[in-house]
């Protein structure tokens, strides 16, 4: 025991967790404080009258009422896109290309999952499974979904990027919205072909659907939080993935092949690194990612189909980009503040324009951050700026 | 070495009088077996392809434009009337190659990759749509719920006037998209423009309300075209009701007035692109796609050139969206979409990333492939699905055909294949361009 | 290399030829096609591809009459890729088959709309099995019928049921579609005339993560929670809206009229004051035909027929009733497409598995029959079963 905690590299097991932790409190409090502001501005026009007319709240007390369970939400949507996110910037940190195919690795871990789950359905174990073995269940759900997304993506950059790895940079991008498309109706091909239909709905069972509540009184407003078993699991199954992620980047063997070969991959050729399995084990990795993301987003939202990908996809590459892409710690603080942003956008931009705008805008809401951090920091929000690659 | 091989057994054989002879001869059969055989899949094929012939084969240029313009002028209007699908389906090739040779100034020409490219389109059939129907007077009523019998805000006609403008609007657009993300690499640009054609799409979607500007996913109908002359009708059917068979109707006479619309603009658009190309212009342009740094040590001024590349080809889309809200009359969100994006990408890729032949080649082969061929043998299939027939060797009836195996339905998955193969095994294209194409050859000597 | 490229030419034209002469035997014995268009790839697909199936379940069950005509009746398939672009085009392909005499099709308002001009410049019949769009019809052409209800019809119902209901505050929510966000604006209207206060009013695109969206509406704490909009996205949010405690009543529209919403929102619609629906098309109970045709699907398809299946199934009957009636009256020949038109309006209550048609002057249903219907198991193999709690007859608006 002794011995194997001697191996064990604490500090990089306890560096990630603080830092989840603190960008997850940090941008929930800037954001909290944001809207509160907002809101206590706003207060006495014509926005909070109109909300007293309708609810008999100010708006104050409302936006601070729900204030715990959007934080909630954001974070838990937040740690879904940074797991997803991972995998991008994993693999642009490495070959600096755009794996645009990601989403679609995604979906089919979200399909090899609950097609698992199905089957031990009809099998009959799932429906009276004690809560010990529905967890068991699930975790086998979830493994089996991040080999088959593992497995895909290492396939997909053998066949279709590794020819292309010289090439101009437009090339293995191009092909990577090919791959994108062509799984995409792939998937609908086997699922139309043996099942007959194409969406999929993930089993109940087991405590997920129950749900934590709590009450607090702050001053006169009533705070109400609640979560449900389920955005737990997946919060807890998402930050075990980045710490162990980040334990591999920062404190392997192998994750130092990864850094030398995403700082040069010519120069850690000469130095011995087999530069093809370290790209192919870096795909398996995002791959991983990508199909236990699948399979927790299934989880939490209950129906899939074949083009579920696209907008996590869109909306982690976004995060990627946002926190500084190949930048894995940026790859979290931008999930973490895409879910939360995306969240505050949703919950409250209908009651703060007195219903003009709503929870439509929320998909584009990221899109405008963006662009807005990239005017100013052109490099992401925690990248370093290097000059431009030729 | 084989396609070397094969390209000097071609170049010997495309000497003096054979190429005339192929030209003629390809054009005529081609028109004959469609005039014959008005809806037959194989013959239209046949008569398209004629225009390769046209393209590859060597002859007095002089001979070249006569020929092209007998083509476009005559046998196409009148092969369109016959059967109103073709000419659809050559509206739509040309509306899609004018995308593509707009797109392909950007992703082509700059090396700017632009994924939200038909937000420009979006914007000038908006624009039209708007201006050109009862939408101003619908303002402050929810989609659906407004009166019938509103007045028309402009009178047809300004549909010419907003070509104009549609072309400066949707370069001013280019310019403030472009603007903020000019300084970033080429990845964060792909996305953020990735993201704008959704912005662009979400807000057509929703601008229903505070005011109705676009009627949300309703979408704008009736929107108006310009006015048809009479007389132009009559001239048309005074010359060609004889080989059509029958009197041309008004409604018919649009889709040939559209189709002469969009042979315009995309002889416009070769022109003004074909000039660019060859000006101080187009070399900066390709200076700033080999090499940004290079570029910016000639003193190129990188910022303007990419903005303009961004307006030139926005402005293209735009016209381009006009002439669609006016063709069809109506215009809706779903128009917009990615995969909208994406298709004409693959246009621009599959004929020849910064070729003006290639790109049109590649929005016809995939137009066709969409409209034509996919769900053709889909259709094949199901009519071998309802009869009794059966595979030989193998004893399968094709009434036990999984419908889940339609062709049709696969689309994005060949789409997706053709942009792997060709990525893989030709990514310069079916007709690479010329300049790109010296490049190689200087690699390949070493 | 001429030469080959001559030999290659002459077996092309050989085959083109070869190709035109298969179309040109069959039409010996009488061929006639019915086309459908509907989205048969892309996400929307689900829907469109059972549109298709259950025309083709009807071609295969109703064509007899028309055989024993002698007719060779045809389906013909489209996929309009739930975009305007290919339905144009699809349309002008149809309407250049002289043997065409019928589409059913769109699923789309907003394909619908640019292609049937189309069908309209031909004066080919078009009966659309799920277009609710009102200018679908107040266009006023004669070839364009549809046999679902109208958005401004079953929003009216919806929000008089929640009246009857004692419902004092409402929130709306819709999909962002043609159709989903038709029948809410005039829902809301409706609530707004009937003293039912509007809390909110939303459109989402979204289709899994309604989070972000429930906040203002379980803060609100509404009596009932409207959705216009596919039962795939209103049984998501109402689970996920009980999974917050919300305790009220939901109702949705025709699109929610699937098992599927049971297979995802489970007991969780059957809690608080319960999920109730309006649809225009009668559970088996009223139209003996529905459960017929459920099972004959299932055995076909071997899958649930999903929303506007059954639809597909009449309108493809109505097509083909009447070209049997244009045939006869042109004494058994292939009768005009205008003929056609003109049977389709003339069919006097036409019994189909979904309703009774007869169609108005601008080719609407004369007095649709409205149903509110309650969810009440939870099991999707009980959907069939679900009780009808109130029975409308409404005249379209003129």
């Amino acid at each position: 025991m002794k011995q194997f905690l001697r191996y064990l590299n604490v500090k990089e097991l306890v560096r990630p967790i603080g830092q989840m932790l603190a960008f997850s409190l940090g941008s929930a409090a800037v954001m909290s404080a944001i809207i509160l502001v907002l809101a206590l501005v706003l207060d006495k026009t014509a926005v909070g009258t109109a909300l007293v007319n309708k609810l008999n709240v100010s708006l104050f007390s409302y936006t601070l009422s729900n204030l715990p369970q959007v934080v909630i939400d954001g974070l838990t949507i937040g740690f879904v896109y940074a797991a997803i996110a991972l995998g991008y910037t994993m693999v642009y940190g490495v070959l600096q290309f755009i794996n645009f195919a990601h989403s679609e690795i995604f979906a089919v871990g979200a399909f090899v999952g609950v097609e698992v789950l199905i089957f031990l359905q009809t099998l009959g174990v799932l429906s009276g499974a004690s809560v010990f073995m529905a967890y068991a269940y699930l975790s086998l759900a979830i493994l089996l979904a991040m080999l088959a997304a593992g497995g895909l993506a290492v396939t997909v950059e053998k066949i279709a990027y590794r020819p292309l790895r010289n090439a101009p940079r437009l090339v293995p991008l191009t092909a990577a919205i090919g791959v994108s498309f062509l799984l995409q109706d792939l998937i609908r091909l086997v699922e139309g072909l043996t099942t007959g239909q194409f969406n999929r709905i993930i089993p109940t069972f087991g405590n997920f659907d129950d749900r934590i509540t709590g009450k607090m009184t702050l001053g006169a407003t009533k705070l109400f939080i609640g979560i449900s078993v389920k955005s737990i699991i997946v919060i807890v199954a998402a930050v075990l993935m980045l710490v162990a992620l980040n334990y591999l980047v920062n404190a392997t063997k192998v994750g130092k092949a990864i850094r030398a070969v995403s700082q040069d991959m010519r120069t850690a050729s000469l130095m011995g690194i087999n530069v093809n399995r370290i790209i192919s084990i870096t795909f398996l990795v995002g791959g991983l990612l990508g199909g236990a993301a699948g399979l927790l987003y299934a989880l939490k939202f209950t129906r899939i189909d074949p083009f579920i990908g696209f907008f996590p996809g869109i909306k982690a590459f976004t995060a990627a980009v946002l926190g500084g892409i190949g930048n894995m710690t940026g790859a979290l603080l931008g999930g973490i503040i895409l879910g939360l942003l995306e969240t505050f956008a949703g919950s409250y931009l209908g009651v703060f324009t007195m219903g003009a705008a709503g929870s439509e805008y929320k998909d584009i809401f990221a899109f405008s951050i963006l662009i807005l951090v990239l005017i100013f920091r052109p490099q992401g929000l925690m990248g370093k700026n290097v000059g431009q690659k030729a | 070495m084989a396609a070397t091989s094969f390209k000097e057994v071609f170049d010997k054989l495309n000497q003096g009088v054979v190429g005339y002879v192929v030209i003629l001869l390809h054009v005529v059969a081609g028109s004959y077996l469609v005039y014959s055989q008005p809806r037959s899949n194989l013959a239209f094929l046949v008569f398209i392809s004629s225009l390769l012939s046209l393209y590859f084969f060597r002859a007095d240029n002089r001979f070249k434009i006569l020929v092209g313009m007998l083509l476009a002028l005559v046998i196409i209007p009148v092969i369109g009337v016959r059967n109103i699908f073709y000419l659809e389906v050559i509206f739509q090739i040309s509306v899609f190659a004018a995308l593509s040779l707009g797109l392909n100034i950007v992703v082509g020409f700059t090396g700017l990759l632009n994924l939200g490219y038909v937000a420009f389109y979006a914007v000038g059939a908006y624009l039209w749509a708007f201006f050109g129907s009862q939408q101003f007077y619908v303002l402050n009523y929810a989609p659906g719920t407004q009166p019938p019998d509103l007045p028309f805000l402009l009178p047809g006609d300004a549909f010419y006037l907003f070509l104009l403008v549609a072309v400066i609007i949707a370069a001013i657009t280019g310019i403030l998209l472009g603007l903020p993300v000019m300084r970033l690499k080429g990845d964060y640009l792909a996305i953020v423009t990735l993201g704008f054609g959704e912005v662009i799409r979400v807000l057509a979607n929703n601008l229903d309300k505070p005011i109705n500007l676009t009627n949300g996913p309703q979408g704008i109908t009736p929107i108006q075209r310009p006015t048809m002359p009479e007389w132009v009708v009559d001239l048309f059917n005074s010359l060609f009701s004889g080989v059509i068979g029958h009197d041309v109707k008004l409604a018919d006479m649009y889709n040939v007035m559209f189709y002469f619309f969009a042979l315009l603009v995309i002889i416009a658009i070769i022109f003004v692109t074909k000039r660019l190309d060859d000006s101080k212009i187009g070399r900066a342009w390709t200076a700033v796609r080999e090499d940004e740094i290079a570029a910016v040590a000639q003193g190129i001024p990188i910022v303007r050139m990419k903005l303009l590349a961004f307006a030139v080809g926005a402005s293209f889309a735009g016209l381009m969206g006009v002439l669609l809200a006016a063709s069809r009359t109506f215009i809706s969100p779903e128009s917009f979409n990615f995969m909208q994006s994406i298709g004409v990408l693959s246009m621009v890729i599959l004929g020849g990333i910064g070729s003006i032949p290639g790109v049109i080649l590649g929005a016809a082969v995939l137009t066709i492939l969409n409209l034509q061929v996919l769900q053709g043998f889909s259709l094949y299939l199901n009519d071998l699905r309802q009869s009794d027939a059966v595979i030989p060797v193998i004893n399968f009836a094709w009434k036990d055909l999984s419908t889940q195996l339609d062709p049709a339905k696969y689309q994005k998955l060949l789409f997706g294949l053709i942009l792997i193969i060709m990525m893989i095994f030709r990514p310069e294209g079916l007709i690479p361009a010329k300049r790109r194409k010296r490049d190689v050859s200087v690699d390949e000597t070493k | 290399m001429l030469k080959r490229r001559n030999s290659l030419f002459s077996m092309m034209v050989a085959a083109g030829l070869s190709l035109a002469m298969i179309g040109s035997a069959g039409a010996a014995d009488k061929v006639v096609k019915v086309a459908t268009q509907s989205p048969l790839s892309g996400d929307q697909s689900v829907v469109g591809v059972d549109i298709k199936r259950g025309a083709e379940l009807a071609l295969e069950q109703l064509g007899a009459p028309l055989a024993a005509m002698g007719f060779k009746v045809e389906l013909a398939p489209f996929d309009d890729q739930a975009n305007p672009d290919a339905g144009v085009a699809n349309a002008k392909r149809i309407v250049s088959d002289p043997a065409v005499l019928a589409v059913v099709g769109h699923y789309n308002s907003g394909v619908q709309i640019p292609s049937s001009e189309v069908y309209h410049t031909s004066g080919l019949v078009n009966v659309s099995p799920a277009n609710t769009n009102p200018k679908v019809t107040t266009r006023g052409y004669l070839e364009v019928n549809r046999i679902v209800g109208r958005d401004d019809v079953q929003g009216v119902v919806g929000a008089d049921f929640a009246a009857a209901k004692g419902i004092k505050t409402a929130f709306v929510v819709h999909d962002k579609s043609a159709y989903g966000q038709g029948i809410a604006e005039f829902f809301k209207k409706r609530a707004e005339e009937n003293k039912i206060k509007v809390l909110g009013f939303e459109g989402t695109e979204e289709k899994a993560n309604f989070d972000a969206l429930l906040s203002p509406i379980v803060a609100g704490n509404p009596d009932l929670i409207y959705f216009g909009g596919m039962a795939f996205q209103a049984a998501v949010l109402f689970k996920q809206a009980r999974e917050r405690g919300y305790e009220g009543m939901f109702l949705s529209d025709d699109g929610f009229d699937s098992p599927d919403a049971a297979k995802i929102g489970g007991k969780t619609l059957i809690a608080g004051t319960g999920t109730y629906y309006s649809t225009v098309s009668g559970p088996a109970s009223v139209y003996p035909g529905t459960a017929k045709f459920i099972t004959d699907f299932k055995a076909k398809y071997n899958a649930d027929p999903q929303p506007f299946a059954a639809q597909g199934y009449d309108s493809m009957g109505i097509s083909l009733k009447a070209i049997e009636m244009a045939a006869a009256a042109n004494k058994n020949e292939v009768p005009t497409r205008e003929a056609v038109a003109k049977a389709v309006r003339a069919l006097k209550a036409y019994k189909g598995i979904t309703g009774t048609y007869t169609f108005n002057e601008i080719g609407d249903p004369e007095k649709a029959l409205y149903f509110v219907i309650q969810v009440k198991s939870a099991d999707p193999a009980a959907w069939a079963s679900n009780p009808i709690v109130q029975t409308l007859e409404i005249a379209p608006p003129k």
